[in-house]
Order: C-alpha cells, then sequence, then structure tokens
C-alpha cells in the first residue's frame, strides 16, 4: 500500500501499514547513498522548501540532500534571514511561499501545531521536521528503520526511552509509532521530567536507570533541553548525570545485544559517557544516516505521485 | 475493466526453448562469458536473467553474475501517477564499469521502461556495450529502442495486455493475451 496523504504531520495518524511503507521504501532508498553518483531524477523538476523556524543542523541538512539526492530544487529558510524577523507572521510568510508554487514545505517551528496550522493553509504537501513538544515523526521513523535493520524485526521487542521525556517531542513521536509497531516501551527519568498521565499512551514509567535498562532491547537517550526549561527541573546536572546519565558501568547491567540511541546532539557527559555514544552499541550514526533515508522515502511518496486534489 | 484470456503464445517448453536460444546467441555474440553480465529489470526480468544464467553456466562452466534493476525512480510518468509506486530496491552486485551488460526484460512494448533502466544503468557506472534481451516483443514503440535478443515477436493490439507468468512468481511458465470483455 502506498502513502494515501498530502502531508506528513505526526506519527499517531499514520496506519502501521503506512509506517511499514515508508520503511520499506527508505531501506530501499538506502542503496544510493552507497553508489558513486548519489542522484536519481525522480523528483526532477520538483521544488521543497525546507523552512526552519528554530536552529536545526541535522534535521535541515539531512531533508535537503534527501531532496538533492532525488533531483528536487531545494530552497532554504531560515529563521534569522527570513521576514519573521521583521515581525511577519508564519501564515503571511507561507502563503508567499506557496505563490512561488513550491511542491512541499518542510516545516520546523517551536510552537506545537504550526505545520497543522500549514496543512490546512496551503494546497502543497507539508512535513513536520519537528513542532514545539508535539512531534517530530520523521525522527521515530529514522529510529523505527535503524532499529529495525539491527534486530530485523520491530514487534514484540522491548524500549526504554531516558531522561527529558517532558519537553521531548522525539519521545511522543516515538511512543507512538513504537507502540503502533507493536513494541513495549518504559520512559524513565527524574519526575519532575516525565509528565504526568503519560501512562495513556500505553507506555511504563520508571524513575531508576539501572532497574529500566536491565532487560530492553533498546535504550534511547534524550538530551536534557535546558532551552525549553522554564522552572528548575533538576537539582543540578551534576546530579542529573549521576542519576541518569549512561555511563560504563550502569551499561554493564544491560543485555550484551542492546542498541543505545540518541536523537543529537548528545550533552557529552551529561546523558550520555563519550565512552558509551562512541562504544560498540551505539547506532547513533547510524540513525544520522537513516535519517536521510527515510526523509528520501517521505519526499518520494508524497510527491512521486499526483498532488492530491485539494 | 474484466480481461478474458484471447490466446496462449508460449508454454513451458516454449519459454524454455526461448530461453536456451537467448543464451546461446549471448555467448555466440559476446565470444564468451568473459566481462559478461546479465542485469534483470524487476520483477520477471530478474527471474528471467537467472534462468538465462543457469543456461550460460550449463553451457560454458562459467557463473555470470546477476543484477536487478528497479527502475522505478527513473520513470518518466513518476508525476501522472495517482500515488507513488512501490519502490523495491536495486541490487547490483559487481561493478557495471568496462562490461557487456545485457538487460533482461519480459515484455517490451513502448521502450520506456528500457529507457529508465539505461538510465539507472548509467548512474552505477560505465559499461562498455549494454545490450537487450526480452521473452517477447510486443511491439507499439515509443522511442527509438531494438531488443538484440527475443524470445518471441508478438503483434498486438494496443488495447490487448500481454502477460507473462513465471513459476517463481505465478506458479507457471506460460505466456497469454488477454484484451478487454464487451
Amino acid at each position: 500500500m502506498g502513502l494515501k496523504r498530502k502531508d506528513l504531520l505526526e506519527i499517531r495518524s499514520l496506519e502501521p501499514a503506512e509506517i511499514q511503507t515508508i520503511l520499506d521504501t527508505a531501506a530501499s532508498m538506502k542503496e544510493i547513498a552507497s553508489r558513486e553518483i548519489k542522484k536519481v531524477p525522480a523528483l526532477r523538476g520538483k521544488t521543497v522548501v525546507n523552512l526552519f523556524l528554530e536552529p536545526s543542523t541535522r534535521t535541515r541538512t539531512s531533508f535537503e540532500i534527501a531532496g538533492k539526492w532525488l533531483s528536487a530544487d531545494v530552497i532554504n529558510v531560515s529563521g534569522s534571514s527570513s521576514s519573521v524577523v521583521k515581525g511577519e507572521t508564519l501564515m503571511d510568510t507561507a502563503k508567499n511561499i506557496e505563490a512561488m508554487s513550491p511542491d512541499c514545505v518542510v516545516i520546523r517551528h517551536s510552537a506545537s501545531g504550526a505545520p497543522h496550522m500549514l496543512a490546512r493553509a496551503l494546497k502543497c504537501s507539508i512535513i513536520n521536521a519537528g513542532d514545539g513538544m508535539h512531534e517530530h515523526p520523521t525522527q521515530a521513523l529514522l529510529d523505527l528503520l535503524t532499529i529495525r535493520e539491527k534486530r530485523g524485526h520491530l514487534e514484540g521487542l522491548s524500549v526504554a526511552i531516558v531522561g527529558d521525556i517532558a519537553h521531548s517531542r522525539v519521545a511522543r513521536s516515538n511512543i507512538a509509532g513504537m507502540r503502533k509497531m507493536g513494541m513495549s516501551v518504559t520512559v524513565a527519568g527524574p519526575p519532575t521530567l516525565i509528565p504526568p498521565g503519560i501512562e495513556e499512551l500505553g507506555v511504563k514509567v520508571a524513575y531508576r536507570l539501572e532497574d529500566t535498562i536491565r532487560d530492553v532491547d533498546v535504550i534511547m537517550m534524550l538530551r536534557l533541553q535546558q532551552e525549553r526549561m522554564t522552572a528548575n527541573y533538576i537539582p543540578s546536572l551534576r546530579e542529573y548525570s549521576r542519576l541518569y546519565g549512561l555511563s560504563l558501568e550502569k551499561l554493564a547491567g544491560a543485555r550484551d545485544d542492546v542498541l543505545i540511541m540518541h536523537p543529537g546532539p548528545v550533552n557529552r557527559g551529561i546523558e550520555m559517557a563519550p565512552e558509551v555514544a562512541d562504544g560498540p552499541y551505539s547506532v547513533i550514526l547510524e540513525q544520522v544516516a537513516n535519517g536521510v533515508a527515510v526523509r528520501m522515502a517521505l519526499l518520494y511518496l508524497l510527491l512521486g505521485g499526483k498532488p492530491a486534489e485539494a | 475493466m474484466t480481461l478474458r484470456e484471447k490466446a496462449q503464445v508460449l508454454d513451458e517448453p516454449g519459454i524454455d526453448r526461448a530461453l536456451t536460444r537467448i543464451a546461446h546467441e549471448i555467448l555466440e555474440r559476446a565470444g564468451g562469458t568473459d566481462g559478461l553480465a546479465l542485469v534483470g529489470i524487476r520483477t520477471r526480468g530478474v527471474s528471467l536473467a537467472r534462468r538465462i544464467a543457469e543456461r550460460l553456466q550449463t553451457i560454458e562452466g562459467t557463473k555470470v553474475p546477476v543484477g536487478a534493476l528497479d527502475i522505478t525512480l527513473y520513470r518518466d510518468d513518476l508525476g501522472l501517477k495517482a500515488e507513488a509506486p512501490v519502490l523495491r530496491a536495486t541490487e547490483i552486485p559487481f561493478a557495471v564499469g568496462g562490461r557487456t551488460i545485457v538487460l533482461v526484460d519480459d515484455v517490451l512494448y513502448t521502450g520506456r521502461t528500457i529507457r529508465a533502466a539505461l538510465d539507472a544503468i548509467m548512474d552505477l557506472g560505465r559499461p562498455r556495450l549494454i545490450q537487450l534481451a526480452v521473452l517477447i516483443d510486443r511491439g507499439h514503440r515509443e522511442l527509438p529502442i531494438r531488443p538484440d535478443y527475443v524470445g518471441k515477436n508478438l503483434p498486438t493490439a494496443r488495447r490487448e495486455i500481454v502477460q507473462v507468468r513465471l513459476r517463481e512468481h505465478d506458479g507457471q511458465d506460460r505466456v497469454v493475451i488477454q484484451e478487454p470483455e464487451g
């Protein structure tokens, strides 16, 4: 089955079969990255606008490479260089971009729901590249692809998501995606950083890292998002690191074939010791490589056919 | 649209004979299997390429590498489809540079698939020579493309559909012409 939708806004509204299609397509796209000439003509003549109104290197570069390898024309608009600094509203910026007839707008915005607003207003495809604390669907898809590649399947696997759950759109998207694909998820972190009622998403909650990571297939460490913290959520970085940082000693209690993931950028020495981040269990760089494949798959699946009737 | 089977064009021995003849022709033209590789176009072209490779091995005693090519990303009608066609991986386990590549497909029709396949191969390297082998050539070319090896020439009407069924995919070996009912 294909993707019968105009936009990719969130994981929670995707069917498991759609996730499967995206992952299968991404797996096929990986072959292109190994070629000498990394370019196929699939999206020749299509225009993709990367509208990044919040800082990002990895995701923006990843979308840019994905678009270019598929031969689309990719234009980057960043917050600091756009008319947003002159007081233009997001809707005005978007309407002006649409007047230039792009086929897709990839948007990152600090406000949750910004991509949904654009999707309702614009005729072209919208891809959510991270909106506030809501969702980061392409990150969750690349995480699923990385796990599936390493384990051969998703169903039945167990995952611990550790750290700043409250401020993490990556955690929200991953929980939704992993639950849909039949995985069990435990979230762990300081009580102040675990949102009340998160059990309703079908996850278990734990407060001790050592217990949580003992029997899981995957440990996903999250970045402590200090820029989003409006109050004192943790007593000190040192204490956080001592209790929730993944060190070699704590890792000794985990399974021998555990996968360690991180959406990046890693605060080395805080959520993860450098020797863990660079160690044999870490698949952080595979996640980055798979990011390009997943974004190629999405651009292809959303733009490869005739645009949906608006 | 309901389809009705109009005629069977090739049965299992017929397909076998055609592939054996193509294998002999390839060897005769290439003067052996040195630098030779077969690339099947997904899906049925790959099975046909494997069968030709088996025959080449029986005749010459050497293994000829076989690759699988997915041409979806090179199609010229991508933007005309309602949704993006399913993508399957291209797997070419050898360097194409300097080789004689025989492209293999089940049916040659407008030539657009072959045009896409040529582009896809060229992106992987610079072969010395590319040839084309097809089980059925049904005519109606829209591009200046001509096969080097043909199992069977089959004049058809545009409204007819030529279906190659292979045991690897369909559980049986036969080629049939179908036409819309009514």
